[in-house]
């Protein structure tokens, strides 16, 4: 029987393959679920601080922070890219990559020097080959992001916005929009964009402690780093989703292909057994 | 009257929703100091320090919550507490900046480390390849 043996042992070794990717989709699966529920939850403190920032610009029209103050010349464009920590994620990662190349080229077609800020193992690998500098950066965030693993890399590119080393800053992450779709979004962080007037329904005049400019820097900066947390949450939300649909294809292919093994493997088993029987049939009349 | 004698109040992080609904009474470490807030108090916008967010419920009972930092809001219906989740102060923020910004030059400095092994890399599936090629062929002539 030659071969069975062969085609016995390969059969085992998908099908142990075919456990880990089924493994692999079901704890993506449950990970999404409670990934999508973060995203849920930090979406009203993000909300009420853009209002209470609507509030503070409106009623304070004289003093205009410099996260606020578009620049006319824009010769230095930051960019945060949150990517993930591990692969097998099917092409989560490299679309991502290719929006912030693009966006890279077009400033950089406008004449301006780009800086990164790269979160997430992957991103790294990928962007320490190009001659891009990176200014900060901070990766195995874990599938549960917290603000303060972010608090220090977002300061660096607020502080690098406030002495003038940056013009710009954008935020680019995988955007969920399904299970099955996620698309790579790209988000101005600064200057901030506010809230127009007819937006806010209502309107009060505040007593501020100490004094608006310290209450609108300390907001602002809180902000932002909301903006990031939540760009960080719903990648890993992403992240999950495509591992989840890549492990569940690779499964699916698993299988077609132990069907397929199985198939051969019977034909050869059977071929033997024709084979031996002709020859016992073909001894039998010769004696 | 059971409105009057009520606020709203939200108290919200970053990571979550931590406590809504209508309490007597709010206490909050203001970076001024600790404020009291009872319902019908003016429209205030101020910054928190860390410390501890006190509610009193209609039946009296307290409860309270640790804050980071933060801002309060005060709205003539509700009162919004954006708390921290992190312990915040000027040179814990200073250090973690310093940190991120050593990371990233760490990771720099190898980078013609990183590019040789991923040359290396490369060319190690190369050759692995040409030898999965050359045991086929010897299977299909032997």
């Amino acid at each position: 029987m030659p071969g069975t043996k062969e085609i016995r042992t390969k059969i085992t070794s998908v099908k142990s393959t075919q456990k880990i990717t089924k493994a692999m989709e079901m704890v993506a699966a449950s990970k999404m679920r409670r990934a999508q529920d973060r995203m849920r939850l930090a979406r009203p403190y993000a909300e009420k601080m853009r209002v209470a920032i609507g509030h503070l610009n409106k009623a304070n029209p004289d003093y205009r922070h410099p996260f606020l103050v578009e620049r006319a010349d824009v010769k230095n464009v930051g960019v945060i890219v949150i990517s993930t920590d591990r692969g097998l994620a099917g092409s989560l990662n490299i679309n991502l990559f290719k929006q912030v190349l693009y966006l890279m080229r077009e400033w950089q077609g406008k004449g301006a020097q780009v800086s990164l800020c790269i979160i997430g193992a992957k991103g790294l690998a990928f962007f320490r080959r190009l001659a891009t500098p990176i200014l900060a950066n901070v990766t195995h965030l874990g599938d549960r992001p917290h603000v303060k693993d972010l608090i220090g890399t977002v300061k660096v590119m607020l502080d690098a916005y406030r002495d003038g080393t940056i013009d710009r800053l954008f935020l680019v992450n995988a955007q969920f929009v399904n299970t099955m779709t996620q698309k790579p979004n790209v988000l101005q962080l600064l200057p901030v964009e506010t809230l127009d007037a007819s937006e806010l329904q209502e309107h009060w005049d505040y007593i501020y402690e100490p004094d608006a400019a310290d209450i609108l820097d300390g907001l602002l900066m809180r902000y932002i780093e909301s903006q990031v947390y939540r760009g960080a949450v719903e990648n890993v939300a992403c992240e999950m989703a495509a591992r989840m649909v890549a492990m569940k294809s690779a499964s699916d292919n698993a299988g077609k292909l132990i069907n397929e093994l199985q198939l051969v493997y019977n034909k050869a088993r059977q071929a033997a057994i024709t084979k031996e029987l002709s020859e016992i049939v073909g001894g039998a009349a010769a004696v | 009257m059971a409105e009057a004698s009520t606020i709203h109040v939200d108290i919200v992080s970053a990571e979550g929703e931590i406590f809504s609904g209508p309490v007597a009474m709010v206490f909050a470490p203001a970076i001024m100091g600790e404020l009291g807030i009872a319902p019908r108090h003016a429209p205030l916008l101020t910054l928190l320090k860390a410390g501890e967010v006190r509610v009193r419920m209609p039946d009296g009972q307290e409860q309270s919550f640790f804050v980071g930092g933060g801002a309060l809001e005060v709205q003539p219906k509700r009162v919004t507490v954006l708390a921290d989740t992190a312990l915040r102060a000027r040179d814990i923020d200073e250090a973690a900046a310093l940190a991120a910004k050593q990371r990233a030059e760490e990771a720099l400095r190898d980078r013609a480390g990183a590019i040789e092994q991923a040359e290396a890399l490369a060319e190690l599936a190369r050759a692995a390849a040409q030898l999965k090629m050359i045991e086929r062929l010897r299977k299909i002539r032997g």
